[in-house]
């Protein structure tokens, strides 16, 4: 089962470090990461999704715990909150597919970000899910790199993760 | 008016020492280190200079263990913060607090591959509990701060600064912090109330309780705690290697210890007992044997600091985090308030008939016996603390002398590191200058660090090292015999060196021991002699540590392996 952490740190060098090195010392992996900076510049938040069962989600909570720099950790319920991805695919195109490309962008809600002669760069946010229908359709034309940002996730409503 | 006085880094460094009541430390100096050498050539801290900086950080660690202060070492940069790699994972291990410095190349020069240019900080990040690279001088005072309160609070462990040699020539206003601010840290002490109680619930009811206790009771200073909960339910003890001393080994609630190692009757009852209250340890493999089968009948009731410790290895059907001594002030305030009274004397009746039916033993003939060695010296000298190689000798250390009180036996336990005794001896010693401290060594534990007597001679530090030399790497030798046929490859180190003759080229005193009756006048004259003194007692060969569970068998399939000459 996959679990998403948002996990609070201080912003300083050497905290990747600590929190991937914990995960590859205790022999979790990590599915996807996004650092990004809070509304606090001296605090960032990390959104690490991960694999395990609860015995394992137990054992990564506390161990990043324990982290010094490691401020807060809240597992993201999935009926409770949304999560997001960017994903940019360069997709090989031609005059007969271009049209058809444009409108699975079109369905999607995903754009053009950038076009070739002979391809095109499809960006699409949502979830891993939409992402992984929006990849299988455009496979079928040929991609040629993708590249994705790792998944972020939210609360919904009121309900925040931040410091007390 | 300020406090505030204007130095270098390096003169702020001695200060922040001082102003944690830092008495010694222990180091090696470099080139980028010259700066802080400067400072300490007339600083009121006292510097032991070891002859390898592995030994600065065991000989902290030591200091610390038998103190319970903060260890601290210093080493240079490169090589010599290289060198502190194992004492620091050893430290980490055993949840040690030291704090140990290393120096490193000017801020410029970072990541150039300098000279002497190691990434200490990147190589310690799994083994330490925390560590940082000074970036700025004005840091350096709160750093120093931050890690002496990390290293000696909550579950303890080592910190390591690194220092880059710019910032130890740059100035700085000097003011030590009165405070440590860390959002991210704040160690749990007191256990919840609630779960004590459910805890005092289920210990009232059982028939068959078993303590068992570790490092953390010793770290914890709760030994006096241990006793009252012991005797307020009439409870069997079994205390760890590292809890060794945190509960009399002379009390009839005493099993000694558990696991592989263990004695019949700690490891019978674990597996028989109904409740099973586990404080300050860690269900290392070494003790728990095959984890399916440990304690198969207990409710498992886990008290630790750490609550990453909760459920790691064993199942655990009551978690209490909190330090050892307020959970069990509480739990024992709880027992006594009860209505409620154990009976468990039943148990502890079948208990004293296993310690009947299975002592610890060994087959006494007129060889001399590794074993009746460690019983002299706890005949002789029974206040003495005891540092351990890693081995044979620690088995038999930890068998065969009675420890009684908290901080007298000091061993590495979890990384098992062999050349740690006569470094962590030192240690003890300058800790504690009156008490006997011997290091219960092997002859090949013992080569790992015997530079060290350079500096205890130099400084004197009139440790005994007891070599139980039996001409092998003993306990891979004893693996060997029973689960490789005999075939001793590489274990065979016999005639390697005249340990009398070596003690004597570093001026140190030399005894030389092969009978029986002359094992207690050589520990006299050596205690009485005052001076560093290594003995070689040349032992049977061939002796094992019983009894035995082989790796990966449950502890009650435990093997007999006397040695019948």
């Amino acid at each position: 089962m996959k679990h998403t952490l948002s996990v609070l740190v201080d912003n300083k060098p050497g905290v990747l470090t600590r929190v991937a090195g914990l995960f590859s010392r205790r022999g979790y992996n990590i599915e996807s990461l996004a650092v990004g900076i809070t509304d606090n510049p001296e605090i960032s938040r990390m959104t690490i999704v991960v694999a395990g069962d609860d015995h394992v989600l137990e054992q990564v909570t506390k161990q990043l715990n324990k982290l010094i720099d490691v401020i807060r950790v809240s597992d993201l319920a999935p009926d409770e909150s949304f999560e997001r991805e960017l994903a940019l695919f360069k997709v090989k195109v031609d005059k007969g597919s271009r049209s058809e490309i444009l409108a699975i962008v079109d369905v999607f809600r995903a754009q053009i970000v950038d076009v070739g002669l002979k391809t095109v760069v499809v960006a699409v946010t949502g979830t891993g899910d939409k992402i992984y229908a929006i990849e299988k359709l455009l496979h079928n034309y040929g991609i040629i790199e993708i590249v994705r940002t790792g998944k972020i996730a939210m609360n919904r409503g009121e309900k925040v993760v931040k410091i007390s | 008016m300020s406090k505030k006085t204007r130095m270098t880094g390096a003169k702020a460094f001695v200060e922040s020492l001082r102003a944690e009541n830092v008495k010694v430390i222990f180091g090696y100096p470099g080139g980028v280190l010259l700066p802080i050498y400067d400072e300490l050539f007339d600083a009121d801290v006292k510097h032991i200079l070891v002859r390898h900086e592995q030994a600065a950080v065991h000989a902290a660690d030591g200091y610390a263990r038998a103190t319970g202060k903060v260890g601290v070492c210093i080493a240079t940069s490169g090589p010599g913060a290289t060198n502190l790699v194992t004492g620091i994972a050893n430290a980490y291990m055993d949840s040690i607090p030291i704090v140990a410095f290393t120096g490193q190349v000017p801020r410029p020069m970072i990541g150039n591959d300098a000279f002497q240019e190691a990434d200490i900080t990147g190589i310690t990040l799994p083994i330490t509990k925390h560590n940082y690279l000074v970036q700025d001088v004005n840091d350096l005072p709160r750093i120093i701060k931050e890690a002496f309160h990390i290293a000696s609070t909550g579950r303890q462990g080592p910190v390591l600064i690194d220092l880059p040699k710019d910032v130890t020539t740059d100035e700085v206003d000097f003011e030590y912090p009165e405070k440590v601010i860390l959002r991210g840290y704040k160690p749990i002490k007191a256990g919840h109330k609630n779960q004590i109680k459910r805890a005092a619930d289920i210990i009232l009811q059982a028939k068959c309780p078993v303590l068992y206790v570790g490092g953390g009771i010793i770290s914890g200073d709760a030994s006096k705690e241990l006793v009252e909960l012991a005797q307020a339910i009439n409870a069997p003890v079994t205390t760890t290697l590292m809890g060794k001393g945190g509960f009399p080994d002379t009390s009839p609630l005493c099993l000694g210890m558990p696991g592989m190692h263990g004695t019949k009757y700690a490891n019978f009852a674990i597996q028989e007992s109904d409740v099973l209250v586990a404080i300050g340890v860690r269900f290392d493999d070494r003790v728990t044997g095959k984890v399916d089968s440990f304690a198969p009948n207990a409710k498992v009731i886990h008290i630790d600091i750490d609550p990453a410790e909760i459920s790691k290895n064993v199942r655990v059907d009551l978690p209490v985090v909190g330090s050892a001594k307020s959970v069990l002030k509480m739990l024992v305030k709880f027992i006594q308030e009860s209505q409620q009274k154990a009976d468990t004397a039943p148990w502890i009746e079948k208990i004293d008939n296993w310690k009947k039916q299975y002592p610890i033993h060994y087959h006494t003939d007129d060889k001399l016996k590794p074993q009746y060695i460690i019983e002299k010296i706890n005949e002789m000298y029974p206040d003495s603390i005891i540092v351990t190689e890693v081995g044979q000798n620690q088995m038999w250390a930890a068998q065969y002398f009675k420890f009684t009180n908290p901080r007298t036996f000091i061993s590495s336990g979890g990384l098992g590191t062999m050349g740690y005794g006569f470094p962590a001896a030192m240690g003890a010693k300058m800790g504690y200058p009156d008490k006997i401290v011997f290091d219960i060594a092997g002859d090949g534990s013992f080569q790992m660090n015997s530079q060290e007597l350079a500096t205890v001679v130099v400084n004197d530090i009139p440790v005994i090292v007891a070599i139980l030399n039996n001409g092998y790497l003993g306990m891979v030798r004893q693996w060997q015999e029973l689960f490789f046929d005999h075939r001793y490859s590489h274990t065979t180190i016999s005639n390697s060196v005249d340990f009398v003759k070596l003690a004597e080229a570093y001026g140190a005193l030399g005894l030389r021991v092969t009978e029986p009756d002359e094992v207690c006048p050589a520990l006299k004259q050596a205690v009485d002699s005052g001076r560093p003194t290594v003995i070689d007692f040349v032992v049977e060969s061939e002796e094992n540590v019983s009894p035995m569970v082989p790796a990966g068998a449950a502890i009650n399939e435990i093997l007999d392996l006397e040695v019948k000459s």
